[in-house]
């Protein structure tokens, strides 16, 4: 890691002049070699600049899924609900459980980007982009399936017609809304320098309407210090604003839970519980995305062990704060045992929902903080094998959370079953390939790293953290 | 409302399925399988079981309508919660705030005869059930204003379900007019899970049908039937508690 960070003026700085208002906004910076920085830009623009026949089999394959997905759709939409597996004792089932996913997951962004921008990290400089692009669009796939849970979609528009501010419902519509629109001028502002870069670097190879693009999303962005100046405070206003956002979104996401008089949901410590398994699974899902993205864009020299195993060490913090507030959620209720409590302990720990239970307890949230603690698995493979693991685990989370909590009978009537239909499976199946593929194609429009922030203040991965090691040959993607 | 439970013997002893259920259906309409009224057979503590009519509770602190995102559900003026299914969008949410179990989905098109899908809709009456929203008892508003009393308590028997006016002290089950608040503090009356704080307007007499000569353990009661049926024809068809169906 690096320790001291020289105050020397960036080597190309986008023309930056060493102004007393620049040196105040942030010119504290490494010197980064320029045949790096050449190549820095060569890696993380090649996309940008090529498309392969595997880029095309690929988004043919998401929109595939995607079709498919619409085809589930339009068949609820022709029959009603009853083609999903819900009921009226368990009415609320997979799409339920994956609107508070996605919005988990939406949390990536903030807390790498904002809370580490926050206190001066430098480490995550190199994926603060990814992270903040997860959370638009997870935010973006996510907010669909409230909608696709109605059952009269085509009243959507009494939601602004009747709206009532004192319905939770409300408040998630509120929340989420904020959270989408500050999220995404949280990811353009930083991408503003990046596109003027676009713009200068591509103008030769681009087609037309990419130029324009590009010279239309970079402002006219020259590097000027006024402009540095208005960008970082720009920066910096929405890193703060974006922050008590992202908590007050999953914890009225928990609220929509807790606001009910139903014995396991009926809880104080949902909303920071919630906060909590947001950001463990946001960390999750940008450890996925970032070995995902290293291998095909070619970035190992620039996204090395030291982002993995920052990022391992974080969940592996959250790890331990996940079973703290499963200890303090358990243990509470479970000293006393009660109303339906021994029910849903039961149903839980050996009952049918216990095998989802124990890999959520043991595979979710003890497996993979071992691995990042031990050290012969504190590899990139090892930590992403654990973020995979906590993706799946948190998932199954708030299946225990939904289907668990409304199983427990509220009368003297058996128990509901529910297993979901294909066709709920399939409508999930396609809103990660449409996460995948509104990744995709942004990845064609805009720079996947941070350029500007990379150079002007990390530059090259100290020596000897890297662990591949092997240099690309050229990118494909 | 107050239900006598000494009275309710799940109609044991006419050998029909419970007919306060029964009535209700036949009135409205009621989709299969939903049972706006539903007679629950619960196991007492000493042994044996009681029959437990369960209608809306009609909470005086409804959690359902406080969830709602449009306003389609409400308290009326006069008391019992409505539903209108023409605003309703079908997010289900009061049917997780609802602590009684007491709220019912229209999962595909509702199994009720041509005749009544074809009626103008009536909130008073939840006919016609529409796809995609959300069903409950009334308390027949229809029926209160015309001075009669719900499909439920003139349909039984036994004479168990008494209903009235807690403001003016009075009910009556069809037989006798008898001051509520006497009726309510003889039997030392209760509300179902009065520690939520949702304040029922269905009050309890505790019992097991012992005025009507059932003996707690005999257990087990006809199951409801939806007797126009036979007058559907390619409906959808589901259970309230498990997965499947037709459609």
């Amino acid at each position: 890691m690096r320790v001291v960070e020289v105050v020397r003026q960036p080597v190309r700085a986008n023309g930056a002049v060493n102004t007393p208002q620049a040196v105040e906004v942030e010119q504290l910076g490494p010197t980064a070699p320029p045949e790096w920085q050449d190549r820095l830009e060569g890696h993380v623009l090649a996309p940008l600049r090529r498309t392969s026949w595997r880029y095309a089999a690929w988004v043919g394959f998401l929109l595939t899924v995607i079709g498919w997905a619409v085809f589930a759709y339009g068949r609820q939409l022709h029959y009603g609900l009853i083609v999903a597996g819900v009921r009226d004792r368990i009415s609320w089932g997979l799409y339920i459980i994956s609107f508070v996913f996605f919005i988990g997951i939406s949390h990536a962004g903030t807390l790498l980007s904002a809370i580490l921008r926050a206190v001066k990290a430098r480490w995550q400089l190199s994926i603060t982009r990814m992270a903040e692009f997860i959370t638009v669009v997870a935010l973006m796939v996510g907010a669909l399936f409230p909608f696709i849970d109605m059952g009269r979609p085509d009243r959507i528009l009494n939601l602004l017609f009747f709206g009532r501010w004192q319905s939770p419902l409300l408040w998630d519509v509120m929340a989420i809304g904020t959270y989408l629109t500050g999220s995404t001028i949280y990811l353009y502002l930083p991408l503003i320098p990046d596109f003027a870069r676009c713009r200068d670097r591509l103008a030769a190879t681009a087609p037309r309407w990419k130029r324009t693009f590009f010279e239309l999303a970079a402002l006219g962005w020259r590097g000027t210090p006024g402009q540095r100046h208005a960008l970082e405070s720009a920066i910096t206003i929405m890193m703060c604003v974006i922050i008590p956002v992202a908590v007050s979104v999953h914890t009225v996401v928990s609220w929509i839970f807790a606001m009910s008089l139903r014995e396991p949901l009926n809880s104080t410590v949902f909303g920071p519980f919630f906060v909590a398994g947001a950001i463990y699974s946001g960390i999750a899902a940008i450890v996925l995305l970032m070995a995902v993205l290293r291998k095909l864009l070619h970035l190992e020299e620039y996204i090395t062990r030291t982002q993995f195993v920052s990022l391992g060490y974080l969940l592996a913090a959250f790890s331990l704060i996940m079973l703290y507030f499963n200890l303090a959620e358990y243990i509470t209720t479970g000293y006393k045992m009660s109303g339906q409590e021994p029910f849903h302990f039961r149903q839980l720990m050996l009952g049918p929902l216990a095998w989802l239970f124990w890999f959520y307890m043991l595979g979710g949230i003890a497996l993979p903080g071992l691995i990042v603690l031990y050290k012969r698995t504190r590899t990139v493979a090892g930590i992403t094998v654990a973020a995979v693991l906590v993706l799946l685990a948190m998932w199954v989370e708030r299946y225990l959370i939904v289907v668990g909590g409304l199983r427990v009978p509220l009368m003297p009537y058996t128990p509901a079953t529910y297993s979901p239909t294909w066709t709920e499976w399939s409508i999930l199946a396609g809103a990660l390939a449409l996460f995948a593929l509104i990744i995709s194609v942004f990845a064609k429009l805009f720079p996947m790293v941070s350029l500007w922030e990379v150079i002007e203040r990390r530059g090259p991965e100290p020596a000897g953290t890297e662990t591949a090691g092997k240099q690309p040959a050229g990118a494909h993607s | 409302m107050a239900i006598d439970l000494r009275r309710c013997d799940g109609c044991q002893s006419v050998n029909k399925a419970p007919q306060c259920t029964a009535a209700c259906i036949e009135a409205h309409y009621v989709p299969k399988p939903m049972e706006w009224i539903q007679v629950y057979e619960a196991e007492l503590s000493g042994g044996g079981t009681q029959f437990l009519p369960t209608p809306c509770q009609q909470c005086q602190n409804p959690p359902c309508t406080n969830v709602c995102p449009v306003g389609a559900t409400f308290s009326t003026p006069e008391g019992p919660v409505l539903i209108d299914q023409e605003r309703c969008i079908g997010c289900r949410f009061c049917m997780e705030a609802c602590p009684y179990d007491r709220r019912f989905f229209n999962w595909g098109n509702p199994p009720q005869p041509a005749q009544t899908q074809a009626s103008k809709y009536d909130i008073e009456r939840q006919t016609p059930a529409i796809r995609g929203t959300v069903m409950k008892c009334d308390f027949c508003m229809d029926l209160l204003s015309a001075g009669r009393r719900p499909h439920c308590a003139e349909g039984c028997p036994n004479g168990a379900i008494y209903f009235g006016d807690l403001e003016e002290d009075v009910a009556t089950n069809g037989n006798e007019v008898v001051s509520l608040s006497t009726l309510l503090n003889q039997g030392t009356s209760y509300r179902l899970k009065e520690d939520l704080g949702t304040q029922p307007r269905v009050f309890y007499i505790p019992g097991h049908g012992e005025l009507v000569g059932r003996n707690p353990l005999t257990s087990g009661r006809k199951a409801t039937e939806w007797p126009w049926q036979d007058l559907l024809s390619g409906s959808a068809d589901w259970s309230r508690d498990e997965p499947g169906g037709s459609w």
